[in-house]
């Protein structure tokens, strides 16, 4: 089922991210463009959250294992209004507050650094531990790549978190997510390191584990209602496509780790917003503001 | 005072500072009984999390912990906590996580385990992260004092402990300071510089090579990072000759830090002892006969840098 409010959202956003990287001339698009239905799903649609107060102690908490993809969640963050939309185009510059890599320390609303992949879920874990203990009512949610559960410790976290949720601990303010596109950097990664059977890994570990599609907000949402009445962890394995939204990056690994350059990222633009060539021009002429950011990325092709 | 092991003076500390404070909490990777963090899981269960033998975790789930606003001690063999050293580089330090990593079994002084139990690069590893102050001391008291500032210090923070007792050196009344380090004994023709276990055999040694006329300025220097390059420049200037002793590599450790001070604000002729290649088992006396380390050891050390 449409989310029509979710929807032009997440559009606007994929817009963003084509943008942002195609100004800082790298990044990560493949993966941004998997996950943030995922972080719009979250952002517009469940946070308890206040933009102009991002060290409010009783906030939901997001950790975005798969750092990698942060511009997915800059573009969230700016659309919600954390700063504003016009600094997205400053990613990856010198002195900027929005890293190659998401840093705690650079960006208020930034819950942890992660980027070397492996880590979230363990720094989710203490946040949910420590949320806790004082009887927060915040939930945390924590975003895995499913390249990075390659990495060992995320199995350490994993086996750890059921346990945590003995009584005197308790455990149930944790909503894991992973962004199954398939992809890694190197390939494919059902060819580089298979994760199959990867829904009976995470149930033997003694999570629930529910599916769905990872592009339809109704199912996102029905998931993590789900997970929230669910007593110990929950994983929602989310299927998703790399590059969604842009028809020559989808399932692609060349677009894991690889800025469109500007004409491009122009034909990306026409994708994500669904118009015909022949129509281009009018469209344009029309929506004064996506006319903007066209002119603006035809101009960097000329620098 | 009697001799004590740091680690269980760290124990100590923390079921006493607990008390009153219950934003500390502890996190361990099944070496709760070796760390001496055991006692305040008895004594405040819930605040308390084993999580097995899994350190990575247990670093990630100290920052977590610590974003909340808790002040987790994150505890195991120095070795091997240090050993993750891309989460705490990360989920730790890159983050700014107040999270206090505690590394115990300091050093060959371990003895009969081994090498792969010897925390011996863990200083050089965590002094390269640009915000974790690195913390050793000496005694009983440094012990207890360095495990008070930690908690009210803002920011992550390794305190290196060791398993072997420890001899009182600190005067009472002692009080650590961030980046402060302690004169123990004045002295005019060398600066001897120990941290941690060496310290109580640099003053031995300081007393032997008093018998030989030579007078040792000894130094506990229980602040590794941040230096106390004042104090270092003002006796180094006033000797004209520097010894370091630690029980840790000789590559990157103390005797590394003041050497990269040394070199560019006060060339000084110093000689830095420390381990050389990889430990071994054997009983501690004899692993710091070997190395230098004992009292004799860092004598000969002075002496060799003197030419006397």
């Amino acid at each position: 089922m449409a989310d029509a409010r979710l929807e032009a959202i997440a559009r606007e956003c994929r817009v963003q991210i084509i943008r942002m990287l195609t100004h800082a001339g790298s990044g990560h698009p493949g993966g941004s463009l998997s996950v943030i239905d995922l972080l719009v799903a979250l952002y517009f649609g469940r946070l308890r959250h206040d933009p102009k107060r991002p060290d409010w102690p009783e906030r939901d908490r997001v950790v975005l294992s798969k750092g990698h993809a942060v511009p997915a969640l800059y573009t969230v963050m700016a659309e919600a209004g954390y700063f504003p939309v016009e600094e997205l185009i400053t990613l990856r510059k010198l002195g900027s507050p929005l890293q190659g890599h998401p840093d705690r320390t650079a960006l208020p609303g930034i819950e942890a650094a992660t980027g070397s992949l492996g880590q979230g879920l363990s720094i989710s874990l203490g946040l949910a531990l420590g949320l806790r203990m004082r009887r927060s009512p915040a939930r945390v949610y924590c975003i895995l790549g499913d390249g990075e559960i390659q990495e060992g410790q995320v199995w350490e976290a994993a086996m750890a978190a059921p346990k945590l949720g003995l009584p005197g601990h308790g455990l149930d303010n944790l909503s894991v997510i992973l962004d199954y596109n398939r992809i890694q950097l190197d390939g494919f990664v059902a060819k580089i390191l298979d994760l199959e059977p990867v829904l009976a890994k995470w149930q033997a570990f003694g999570w629930t584990v529910l599916e769905i599609d990872g592009h339809d907000f109704d199912q996102v949402q029905k998931a993590l209602d789900q997970a929230e009445a669910t007593t110990g962890p929950v994983i929602v394995v989310a299927h998703t496509v790399k590059g969604k939204g842009v028809s020559f990056m989808e399932n692609d690994p060349e677009w894991h780790g690889k800025a469109p350059k500007p004409a491009e990222a122009i034909r990306a633009l026409r994708d994500i917003l669904g118009v015909p060539e022949a129509a281009w021009s009018d469209h344009l002429a029309r929506h004064p503001a996506q006319r903007a950011i066209v002119d603006e990325l035809a101009a960097l092709d000329k620098q | 005072m009697p001799a004590k092991a740091s680690r269980a003076a760290f124990g100590e500390a923390l079921l006493e500072l607990g008390a009153t404070d219950d934003r500390i909490v502890t996190v361990d990777a099944d070496l709760s009984k070796s760390t001496m963090t055991a006692a305040f899981a008895r004594t405040y269960p819930d605040r308390a999390f084993n999580l097995g033998i899994a350190e990575s975790n247990m670093l990630g789930i100290g920052a977590g912990l610590a974003l909340t606003g808790k002040i987790p001690f994150v505890c195991s063999f120095a070795c091997f906590v240090v050993g993750r050293f891309e989460t705490i580089r990360i989920s730790v330090a890159y983050t700014n996580a107040n999270v206090k990593i505690v590394g115990t079994h300091a050093g060959i002084a371990i003895g009969e385990d081994g090498y792969s139990q010897m925390g011996l690069e863990d200083i050089a590893c965590i002094r390269a992260l640009p915000n974790v102050p690195v913390i050793q001391p000496a005694d009983e008291l440094e012990t207890r004092q360095a495990v008070a500032w930690a908690v009210e210090h803002q920011g992550p923070v390794y305190l290196r402990l060791t398993r072997q007792s420890l001899e009182p050196v600190c005067p009472p009344g002692y009080r650590f300071r961030l980046g402060r380090w302690l004169v123990l004994r004045p002295g005019t023709d060398v600066t001897l510089i120990g941290t941690g276990g060496t310290v109580f055999n640099c003053l031995e040694a300081a007393t032997r090579l008093a018998a030989d006329g030579v007078s040792a300025e000894v130094v506990d220097a229980a602040c590794i990072k941040p230096l106390d390059e004042e104090l270092l420049l003002a006796s180094a200037g006033k000797t004209g000759h520097v010894v370091t002793a630690e029980d840790h590599s000789i590559a990157g450790g103390l005797g590394g830090a003041v050497a990269e001070a040394l070199a560019e604000a006060l060339p000084t002729p110093m000689r830095r002892l420390g381990v050389q290649g990889f430990g071994e088992s054997g009983d501690a006396k004899g692993l710091y006969a070997k190395h230098g380390l004992d009292p004799a050891g860092i004598a000969g050390g002075v002496r060799k840098l003197l030419g006397r």
